[in-house]
């Protein structure tokens, strides 16, 4: 029984290490605002929303002289625990990145009044009639219009894929990704009324954002119905999406970052979150001393989202539908076009 | 319809492999719960494999040779230091998720994904010619276990530990045997995931070394049954692959199939000796 403890403890020791030996944050020290940054499953090096903000963190490092401590919670560890670790060393500001630390964000909040939090991502309950519940002063959640985003390139796939029928591929089945799906419908029926929206989840729990071989055959089978360009929402499973493309010789959209390397001429364009501004900005505050709480929204007018346009993909979007493009982006800025979120 | 057939296929082919992995480690007695870890370190050595030999069945081989590498430490664990069965399984399912992160990290400086891996190219209509070898692993496990000798004492010490002892039979090493067999023949479905996708990504195999075992208890221990049972599973994925959005089965039905089903053939088989005698027994 003895030799049992001492392998499993060496299994887990083993384990811890290899989570804990990730590369380092950097230092901590001097003057200037004290940051702590919780990562998201995945963390640095994602190539996604963590990556964006630690680019916003490290911004903030570099420009305004913050001092930024990185956590990375592995998989299956209690996430609070790094966020509590964080508070309870006095930090000026404790950020989560993703929805997931929600309910932790709401709970240490409360707990830690004189620590200002901030929530990338963060799901704003709701009372029983479907109302936002007003936030505490020392938290601010960080949100994207993620469909005013997904709009522009529903329209854009519905206007330069050269097919009627386009798809959608979701990861997990939730509020979050249905807003990424209800923006991108609604910016191809804008612009073709008679076209038609394939749409697919690659599952109802979170191992649905890591699944590129369930990701690949929903691709493949929406390619098969006719569709020639298909938006993905769902992390790394959407990596199989793009050898989808690449196989039939399709388009996809990528999401969150510029995605193009993952399958370089079959990329139309990528839905880009500014997680990076938002983070910075969220830094910025607390220097300024204008923190303040509550929901702070980043849509097509304050640049939090937009779509990949530059030398890599510029070939694959013809000039009318650039202008066209921008038109509707002036008209859901002006607020003439309101882009639906359910 | 033949587009049907082979994603049906497609899909079957890591429950196929990783299934026969787990009716080969069960039947000896040791419990299967190590599948999903297997499958990540065969995923993850293949992709490695073939970037650093530039060729996919040297990845294959490395896929192999990670996951026999992570059996090897179960049955380090269970046969030498007599562990428990199902801890150590948990420990090392854990272990190989975060092991393959950090070498992911350390090696090619990303948390998501390695570089692309050429592989067999376009691979076929059934990804990869790995897929062929997973039709025929459960057959070959059939095989092996009904017409062998070897087979024959996987079954003796699965059964009855003490009268393989008497026997003459080492039980401690047949069931050595089978567990590195387990994790190579896991090893080889996670290697077919790699390659389909062309690179490895963190947590990619994404439960489906737990459906396998469903599949292997909803097949009661039996190679054919449980071949069976994989398809069956598959065949609900992909019919609710083409059903979503047109047809009103929710997902999260389809979903639960290999588990409800699982429940259900655990409930009915009460009082019929399915499971193998000593499964999850130490050797005393």
């Amino acid at each position: 029984m003895r030799n049992v403890v001492v392998f499993v403890a060496i299994l887990l020791a083993a384990h811890l290490a290899m989570l804990a030996l990730g590369p380092g944050d950097a230092g901590a020290s001097g003057e200037g605002v004290r940051v702590g940054v919780v990562f998201d499953v995945g963390g640095r090096g994602d190539k996604s929303f963590n990556d964006g903000a630690w680019q916003g963190a490290d911004q903030a490092r570099r420009d305004l002289g913050a001092r930024v401590r990185f956590i990375e919670p592995g998989e299956g560890t209690d996430r609070e625990a790094g966020l509590r670790l964080l508070a309870a060393e006095g930090m000026d500001l404790v950020v989560g990145v993703g929805f997931i630390f929600t309910d932790d964000l709401l709970q240490l909040a409360a707990e830690y009044p004189d620590t200002r939090f901030a929530g990338v991502d963060f799901a704003v309950p709701t009372d029983s009639l479907g109302r936002p519940r007003p936030l505490p002063p020392n938290l601010v959640a960080l949100k994207f219009r993620e469909e005013e985003g997904s709009f522009l390139v529903g329209a854009l796939a519905a206007l330069a894929g050269g097919s009627r029928t386009v798809g959608f591929v979701g990861g997990m089945e939730s509020p979050l990704i249905r807003k990424f799906e209800a923006g991108y419908a609604a910016g191809v029926k804008h612009v073709c009324p008679s076209c038609e929206v394939l749409s697919a989840y690659a599952g109802v729990t979170p191992a649905a954002f890591r699944n590129p071989g369930k990701g690949k055959e929903l691709a493949l089978s929406q390619y098969g119905r006719g569709a020639r360009v298909i938006y993905h929402a769902s992390g790394s499973t959407g990596l199989g999406v793009f050898e989808a493309a690449r196989a039939v010789r399709g388009l996809a959209i990528g999401v969150d970052a510029d995605q193009y390397p993952e399958a370089p001429g079959f990329v139309l364009t990528s839905m880009v979150k500014g997680i990076d501004a938002a983070v910075f900005d969220a830094i910025r505050r607390v220097r300024d001393g204008t923190f303040a709480g509550g929901v702070r929204q980043f849509g097509l007018a304050e640049r939090g989202v937009g779509f990949v346009d530059d030398a890599n993909n510029r070939a694959l979007i013809p000039d009318p539908v650039r202008r066209r493009l921008a038109a509707l982006r002036d008209s859901i800025i002006a607020g003439r076009i309101v882009v639906p979120s359910t | 319809m033949s587009d049907l057939l082979f994603q049906w296929l497609r899909i079957a082919a890591p429950y196929l492999c990783a299934a026969a992995g787990g009716v080969l480690s069960e039947r000896a007695g040791i419990i299967a719960l190590t599948l999903e870890g297997y499958l990540l370190a065969g995923a993850f050595g293949a992709a490695l494999g073939a970037l650093a030999t530039d060729g996919p069945w040297l990845g294959v081989a490395a896929g192999i040779g990670a996951a026999t590498a992570v059996a090897a430490l179960h049955a380090a664990a269970t046969l030498r230091f007599r562990a428990d069965q199902v801890v150590t399984g948990v420990a090392l399912n854990l272990l190989v998720d975060g092991a393959t992160t950090f070498v992911l990290r350390r090696v090619y400086d990303s948390s998501a994904n390695s570089p692309r891996v050429e592989g067999f190219g376009s691979g076929g209509d059934l990804g990869s010619p790995v897929g062929w070898l997973a039709l025929l692993a459960l057959p070959a496990l059939w095989w092996l276990l009904a017409r062998t000798r070897f087979g024959l004492r996987v079954r003796a010490v699965g059964e009855a530990p003490e009268a393989a002892t008497t026997a003459g039979i080492s039980v401690a090493r047949v069931r050595w045997l089978a567990v590195l067999g387990s994790g190579a023949l896991a090893g080889l479905g996670g290697a077919f995931l790699a390659l389909d996708q062309h690179k490895f990504s963190t947590g990619m195999t994404a439960g489906r070394g737990f459906i396998a075992l469903a599949a292997v208890i909803f097949g009661r221990w039996d190679p054919l049954r449980t071949a069976g049972a994989c398809l069956l599973f598959a065949a609900a994925e992909t019919l609710q692959i083409r059903l979503q959005g047109t047809a009103a089965i929710p997902s999260q039905f389809t979903e639960m199939i290999p588990y409800a089903l699982t429940i259900v053939a655990l409930a009915t088989l009460a009082g019929r000796a399915a499971a193998p005698a000593a499964l999850g027994k130490a050797e005393s």
